[in-house]
């Protein structure tokens, strides 16, 4: 079967840094694949590059086969493509619920409402506050938000960067256990963590990248068992 | 009661100002530039009013349509040629392009419509024949015996300030697009991320802008009739100045600000020096600015580490 996400031997720079260094890899569909490394290593720019807010210089990104070069940014989210950025980005000025309605911004229809329902109830908490600004929610709960404003979009493929970052070990499980139960009921998660540990025990797959190149690949249990793995990422 | 005529006339001039000072802070609150140019378009706005009426005798409200159409173009294309091609550029590039747009529209009226003044038409009178059969022409009403004089363009120019201020209001409350102006205000990476055209967005921001800087124009001309190429250049910096006093960035700010500097330049100009009101104005704004650096509305803004 082809590939939901295909990307092929991308280079990608900051100025004169060359960030990505011909960068190779697939999505399936149902898959949860892990892109796990150091801090710098390209993980983000690796998905920023495939949401369009970055551009490779060399190679090619497709989707669903269908080439995401040419796309602009804005046009990348209705392909199917959602990407829940580092730092959350939520806009903290906005309530909780415009900022779902933000998430589905390409759409109309009643879908819409039902949709923002189907977040509320995966996320009861945000209906709680549905009416609050969303720079007064905790850091677990903006995750959430940013989450559930990824999902507005109907993605077909859902990338999460970093969604542990800054969060109490509890939350951190938190987040994981939604990661596994979006998995469940039939997303394709493309996760990028820090946290090699929990990304690994839940994907099906995972890329080791250091400084800009894919270094190791296989399951996500093989990558767990494999010393140099440990050593490097696992601490020991 | 003349307090209250300079009280009146006060508001009204803040209104024209909170108008214009809207166009600055809209632009500065998405695009994060400061659009030197913005009071320039008053300019041509009444321009185009002028001409459309006085030349071509068209009805005051198609003169004001016109212009509005004019200048929503003019807006549209000055930030498609002299800013969006800057929009990696660092902020002084932009600033400095801002100001040689401003005058190159000064200049191009110079070249288009002379240095003659140009005596703006009264839109705002009634006529009425009164017991010896002769024609009377009001622009305004008295009141209590004579004592407070309002003119019609005071009461057109405030009622259109708070139109504009619900209007826009509504808009970027409950509208699509007003919410997807607020999210790129915030944070346009993320904004793409939703599916939002950010150059549609500023684009619209632009055209809004321009569209009430030429309602702006022609009230400003009803008021003070006499039309220049430099017309717009005063007010604009007014309104830049009451944008920056009610909180650069912010709508409620700028009525605030605007309402403020024209009471307190009418003010002034009637109980201390016609010479130093503007003098009057600025000092008022540093102090201000010294106590809450963001402005009355303004948010601070936290620098992330």
């Amino acid at each position: 079967m082809e590939p939901i996400l295909k990307v092929d031997d991308i280079n990608v720079y900051y100025g004169s840094i060359h960030a990505i260094k011909g960068i190779s890899f697939e999505v399936n569909q149902g898959e949860i694949v892990t892109l796990i490394g150091a801090n710098g290593a390209g993980k983000s720019t690796t998905l920023n590059t495939i949401s369009g807010l970055l551009h490779s210089k060399t190679g090619s990104i497709s989707f669903m086969g269908e080439p995401l070069s040419k796309v602009p940014c804005h046009k990348v989210v209705s392909k199917g493509l959602a990407l829940v950025p580092e730092g959350r980005r939520v806009f903290l000025q906005m309530t909780v619920q415009e900022n779902l309605e933000m998430g589905a911004y390409t759409r109309s229809g009643k879908g819409v409402d039902e949709d923002l329902e189907k977040v509320y109830a995966r996320f009861p908490r945000l209906k709680e506050r549905f009416k609050q600004v969303a720079g007064t929610l905790s850091g677990g709960e903006q995750q959430m938000l940013a989450m559930g404003r990824a999902l507005m979009s109907q993605p077909k493929l859902l990338m999460l960067d970093e969604p542990s970052m800054g969060l109490a070990p509890i939350l951190v499980e938190q987040i994981f256990e939604i990661i596994q139960n979006l998995h469940k009921a039939g997303t394709t998660i493309l996760l990028v963590e820090q946290n090699a540990q929990a990304a690994l025990s839940v994907a099906d797959r995972g890329y080791v990248l250091e400084t800009g190149k894919i270094v190791t690949s296989g399951t996500g249990k093989e990558l767990l068992a494999s010393p140099a793995i440990k050593k490097a990422y696992l601490g020991g | 009661m003349t307090f209250l005529n300079f009280l009146i006339s006060g508001i009204s001039l803040g209104s024209i100002y909170a108008i214009i000072a809207l166009g600055y802070t809209m632009v500065y609150g998405i695009a994060k530039m400061l659009n030197f140019a913005h009071g320039d378009v008053i300019m041509v706005g009444a321009y185009i009013c002028f001409y459309a009426v006085s030349r071509f005798s068209l009805p005051p409200v198609v003169g004001v349509i016109l212009a509005m159409l004019v200048c929503t173009v003019l807006g549209i294309v000055v930030e498609r040629l002299a800013y969006k091609p800057l929009r990696q550029a660092p902020s002084l590039a932009v600033l400095i392009t801002a100001i040689g747009v401003s005058y190159f529209l000064q200049n191009s009226a110079l070249l288009l419509w002379s240095s003659n003044p140009k005596v703006f038409p009264a839109f705002f009178t009634t006529e009425s024949v009164d017991a010896a059969g002769k024609t009377v022409t009001k622009n305004g009403i008295q009141l209590f015996d004579g004592r407070l004089n309002i003119s019609y363009v005071t009461i057109v120019t405030i009622v259109v300030c708070i139109i504009i201020m619900v209007g826009l209001t509504l808009f970027t409350a409950h509208t699509k697009m007003g919410k997807a102006m607020r999210a790129c205000s915030e944070d346009k990476g993320a904004a793409q991320l939703m599916g939002i055209n950010v150059n549609g967005t500023i684009s619209m921001t632009f055209a809004i802008g321009s569209g009430l800087a030429a309602i702006a124009g022609v009230l400003l001309c009803s008021a003070y009739p006499t039309l220049v190429p430099t017309t717009g250049s005063m007010p604009g910096i007014k309104a830049f100045t009451a944008a920056v006093f009610g909180g650069i960035g912010s709508i409620p700010g700028a009525l605030l600000g605007g309402l403020m500097l024209g009471v307190i330049e009418i003010f002034a100009k009637a109980y201390i020096s016609t010479q130093l009101s503007d003098a009057v104005v600025f000092a008022v704004l540093i102090v201000v600015l010294l106590v809450k650096p963001a402005g009355l509305l303004g948010k601070q803004v936290r620098e992330k580490v």
